[in-house]
């Protein structure tokens, strides 16, 4: 593996300023990179290396004029869950599987306006709906850490799976991923990474292919910290394009790491200790708490009662939104057509043929808790305890600056092990998914291995807009987990 | 209340997804596990609670109804699974 490829995002940006390297070299390594390992580890869909050499070489042509821009010639991969002008996009569906958007999202055109060099599309979960990449239709991604002494393949998380995965195996120094009830957060877990959700509503989800859209965020997934804080600022912002999108300004969030975090309230939530959780991640939370306790915060003890009711009210919830969403792949204008004798048969086949088997079952729940009959006692029920769950973050942060909890209940699993047990993949999200239904920030970093030698994630929630704290608290775990390992069995 | 294989062939019409015979009691199983586990938001109270339907307190943005884009009906067009001379060609729709 070239050295290069090794750097973080900061690191990088640092040597192309100081002209240690140019751009097209740093590019180059990557694709070799890519190019050596990507049928391995299938984290790539799609590459675009003369795309890549061409934005470089315009990069390394602005640098030397004195115009470079915050990024300006980092390569990173995309989630082919953004639409890229001219670049086939799938969100990891055949019923995609062709398609070629013929304009940008804006997450990406934000990235490429501040001079990031686009590697390539992400593999994941089908629509996003998935926790190891196991729905995608084009094969899974295998994640480039194995447990000691075995030859397992193991799930990267999802569904940011390729996102983690390239991010981790140094396949680019960055990556864009979306997160609708952990999708940035469980991968950044299980492979060692860095993963940011932002507050609902900070990214523009113009031109992200929707799966539920009150929970879906844009955020990036990185080498490190820093890294994080840089990749978000420039993915962020306001757009007219999309209702939802918050008309506030965007933090320089690289300046909030590596603050002093003396004196701020941290709250560790009762209701996350959960029966059976793996005595090692117990553990590390505990670690995480006096590495933060070290640094002059205060540590308190809260409640959020309505925790276990996250999941089966987001079950409701995103399947519902994900019926409706989907109801465009009808085969008409773009995407997979079926045959039929007649429309209604069109319509069928298309969706039968085009979909996998996870994308519709949640479209069979999602249509379910919203017949008539069902609406009340399913719908309007989740969206209450969605409020409650809410509640009880409203009255925690009445108390304390931001939260600190595990990622997820365990370290990545092998694949193919929970493919069976729809519910059992679903609690994977347990930690995660009540910040997307309170629309909060949540950052995952990797706070240390476990016995097999695996890497697990903490994770830290703040006030709505207020991811700079997190930025500030992140950038002193990271310093004190001092976590170096690397997956170099690929 | 359970699901069983009538129920799915219902959904699976109102979704518009062509569910085979074969599949419908596994699906049904299926189903019946999640929504079995779902079951325990009964015990939440929600006695006087709105919906939260916005994960951000916001009002909608209006903005001066004008045209913004278009006239770009090559690029529309460039996914259909059919076009012709500008427009999509899709089933017959009235018989």
């Amino acid at each position: 593996m070239s050295e290069l490829t090794r750097l973080t995002l900061s690191a990088a940006l640092e040597g192309l300023h100081s002209g240690k390297f140019s751009a097209v070299e740093l590019t180059r390594a990557h694709i070799d990179a890519i190019d050596a390992v990507n049928a391995k580890l299938n984290a790539y869909l799609v590459t675009t290396p003369e795309r890549a050499l061409s934005a470089a070489a315009e990069s390394d042509a602005r640098r030397a004029k004195g115009e470079a821009r915050p990024l300006d010639g980092a390569p990173i991969g995309v989630k082919d869950l953004f639409c890229t002008d001219g670049v086939r996009t799938t969100a990891g569906s055949k019923i995609l599987g062709d398609f070629v958007p013929p304009y940008e999202s804006s997450v990406t055109a934000n990235l490429w306006r501040d001079g990031a060099v686009m590697l390539g599309k992400l593999n994941m979960d089908e629509f996003a709906m998935g926790s190891s990449n196991e729905t995608s239709a084009f094969g899974p991604v295998v994640n480039p850490w194995r447990a000691k002494g075995s030859n397992r393949s193991l799930t990267p998380g999802g569904s940011s799976g390729g996102s983690a995965a390239a991010v981790a195996a140094d396949l680019c120094l960055a990556a864009t991923a979306s997160d609708t009830g952990g999708s940035i957060r469980q991968p950044a877990s299980f492979t060692g990474t860095v993963g940011i959700k932002p507050t609902y509503g900070r990214c523009s989800r113009y031109g992200m292919v929707a799966f539920a859209s009150s929970l879906d965020q844009a955020g990036p997934i990185t080498k490190s910290v820093r890294d994080a804080a840089l990749m978000l600022s420039s993915m962020s912002g306001h757009d007219p394009k999309d209702s939802t999108s918050l008309d506030v300004e965007t933090p320089d969030f690289a300046a909030f790491v590596g603050r002093s975090v003396k004196g701020l309230k941290i709250g560790v939530p009762r209701e996350y200790r959960m029966d059976g959780m793996p005595e090692e991640i117990a553990k590390l939370w505990e670690a995480g708490v006096e590495w933060l306790r070290a640094a002059g915060c205060e540590i308190k003890e809260i409640s959020l009662p309505h925790t276990k009711y996250a999941l089966p009210a987001y079950y409701i919830i995103a399947p519902a939104e994900a019926s409706s969403n989907l109801a465009r792949y009808d085969g008409m204008r773009f995407g997979h057509r079926g045959q039929g004798g007649s429309l209604t048969e069109v319509y069928e086949n298309s969706r039968a043929e085009g979909f996998g088997e996870e994308v519709k079952r949640r479209i069979l729940i999602g249509t379910y808790v919203l017949s008539a009959g069902y609406y009340d006692a399913y719908y309007l029920k989740a969206l209450k305890v969605r409020r409650r769950i809410a509640e009880d973050f409203e009255a925690a942060f009445s108390q304390v600056d931001a939260i600190l909890t595990p990622t997820a209940p365990s370290a990545a699993f092998p694949l193919g092990e929970k493919q069976d047990d729809p519910v059992a993949m679903y609690l994977n999200d347990v930690f995660t998914v009540t910040t997307n239904l309170a629309g909060l920030p949540g950052l995952s970093l990797p706070a240390g291995l476990d016995g097999q030698g695996l890497p697990l994630g903490l994770q830290l929630i703040g006030r709505a807009l207020d991811e700079g704290t997190l930025f500030s608290l992140a950038g002193v775990m990271e310093e004190a987990a001092g976590f170096t390992a690397r997956p170099d069995h690929f | 209340m359970t699901i069983d294989a009538a129920t799915v062939r219902k959904v699976a019409k109102l979704a518009r997804i062509a569910e085979p015979e074969e599949r419908l009691d596994g699906l049904a199983h299926e189903l019946n596990g999640i929504m079995k586990w779902i079951e325990q938001l009964a015990e939440v109270d929600t006695k006087d609670v709105e919906p939260m339907t916005s994960a951000v307190h916001q009002t909608l943005p209006m903005r001066d109804d004008i045209v913004t884009d278009g006239a770009r009906p090559e690029q529309v067009l460039s996914n259909a699974p059919r076009a012709d001379r500008g427009f999509f060609v899709v089933p017959k729709v009235v018989e």
